[in-house]
């Protein structure tokens, strides 16, 4: 099961959190402003491989935290960003 | 007769040339469908089809088979009305037999707020040319009779909607169908050829890289599962997609018949017997995008609480097998199909829960628009551009049971 480390509560199972999905960026070669938009608003990087993302605990304190996830394997790397 | 000595195929297997007029990456159902239509309703035969494994190997061997068309808006509703009666028909078209098998599909709702749901699905199917039908308790127990209404007192079921033209086939039998009808007409299918990179000429896509060295093609299409960013970021292209592992599962066979395919709207998972009498049972995928096609515990035993609900004696069945795979979801949950505004390369991905009822509509509308050049008008409103025209096509009927 995947774990992640909350900053207030420790690590606790995915069951209690909300996902937040990818913290999202704009590659640096977009450099048009609404093409910028577009993609901040629509587009992902859906890296495979380590991703920085955004998990509420629902089940807990009730607060964002960031984590970074390896997405070959499912598991939240050491660390915490 | 087993299985196996019935599906003694007719495929040839070539070796690799060094130039095609097309490319397609992914020996799946979406890809070979593709190299078909190409070949049968447009001559075009000089085509390759590449796959990093062998062909049906991912997300064809893996979904839960169902063909259905009771999506939520128009242009979804028109797209996979069209697939099912495709698929219909398609034993007839392959001379292959799919193992076709319309039971009907119900989706039960257990409070107003479904209902309405339902009521609001129903209309607009009927107004774009879908058979979906209301059904109340009693209508529902009727098709099904091993439903509890009671729903085990925490579901009880209010009623739902109907599609009697819901269908399953055989998901290896039409990848081998379509394989089969694309290598009789000439086109090349490579397998265990992975795509290393794409070969460029300025801004535009010129060929594949393989292992075996490159390849040269007037258009490359994008046809794989799971890995389409990959693919797509060596052209630079983004995509509105994320990659979710889903789970299902099979239980050892249960000796009666369970005629038609049941799912619920707000369980969000669905049953439906295979032709070996096994249940096939999955669910939604999971939230968090993943690449591993890891099954967890948790995961099979909430969907299985969830159908004890409906069907109780599930709870006397054991799971014999699960499986996991990869789903490209898009940010609206409809499919992406199209131009990516690269020359010379295109996409069918954001197929969200696998895709299969999709395959031969799909197939059929990308190789049209590849021969002609122009997109053919039923897949026009779910082209990459949209986003940027900010007009998604939202639809909750898209996945899962969604």
């Amino acid at each position: 099961m995947l774990f992640i480390t909350c900053t207030n509560c420790g690590s606790r199972s995915v069951e209690e959190y909300a996902f937040g999905g990818e913290l999202p960026t704009v590659p640096d070669d977009v450099t048009d402003p609404d093409a910028r938009n577009v993609d901040y608003v629509w587009f992902y990087d859906n890296v495979e491989g380590p991703s920085v993302e955004r998990w509420f605990h629902t089940a807990g304190c009730r607060r964002w935290t960031t984590a970074r996830r390896d997405t070959r394997v499912d598991r939240v790397l050491p660390d915490v960003g | 007769m087993n299985e196996f000595v019935e599906t003694l195929l007719d495929l040839q297997w070539h070796e690799p040339k060094r130039a095609y007029d097309v490319v397609i990456i992914g020996g799946g159902g979406h890809g070979l469908s593709t190299a078909y239509h190409l070949a049968a309703r447009h001559g075009i035969t000089n085509v390759a089809v590449l796959d990093a494994s062998y062909i049906g190997s991912g997300n064809s061997g893996r979904n839960t088979t169902i063909i259905r068309s009771n999506y939520g808006i128009p242009e979804s509703i028109r797209f996979y009305q069209h697939s099912l009666e495709l698929y219909s028909r398609l034993e007839a078209e392959t001379g292959c037999w799919i193992m076709h098998n319309t039971k009907g599909l119900m989706w039960l709702a257990h409070s107003q707020n479904s209902m309405r749901q339902e009521r609001s699905r129903v209309m607009m199917n009927q107004a774009c040319g879908a058979n979906t039908v209301m059904v109340t308790p009693d209508e529902a127990k009727e098709i099904c009779p091993q439903l509890d209404l009671s729903g085990g007192g925490r579901y009880p079921i209010k009623g739902g909607s109907y599609q009697p033209g819901g269908a399953t086939a055989r998901h290896d039998r039409v990848v081998w169908a379509y394989a089969q009808g694309a290598m009789r007409a000439g086109v090349h299918v490579l397998q265990h050829t992975p795509v290393t990179g794409l070969t460029m000429d300025g801004d535009r896509v010129v060929g594949v890289e393989t292992p075996g060295g490159p390849i040269s093609a007037g258009m490359v299409m994008s046809a794989v599962g799971g890995d389409v960013t990959s693919i797509m970021n060596m052209a630079k292209v983004r995509l509105p997609v994320k990659t979710h592992p889903l789970q299902a599962f099979v239980t050892n066979a249960y000796a009666q018949e369970l005629s038609a395919i049941v799912s619920s709207i707000e369980l969000l998972g669905y049953v439906s017997q295979t032709a070996r009498g096994q249940l096939l049972m999955g669910a939604e995928f999971e939230t968090q995008p993943t690449y591993a096609r890891e099954t967890t515990f948790q995961s099979m035993g909430s969907v299985a609480t969830k159908i004890a609900y409906l069907l109780p004696f599930v709870k006397n069945l054991r799971i014999l097998r699960q499986w996991a795979g990869r789903c490209d979801v898009s940010v609206d949950f409809s499919p992406i199909m199209g131009p990516t505004g690269v020359e010379g390369l295109c996409v069918s991905t954001g197929w969200g829960t696998w895709g299969f009822k999709s395959i031969p509509a799909g197939g059929e509308k990308m190789a049209e628009y590849i021969a002609t050049g122009s997109v053919p008008e039923m897949i026009a409103p779910f082209s990459l551009d949209r986003f940027a025209a900010d007009h998604p096509m939202a639809d909750q009927g898209s996945t899962g049971t969604r």
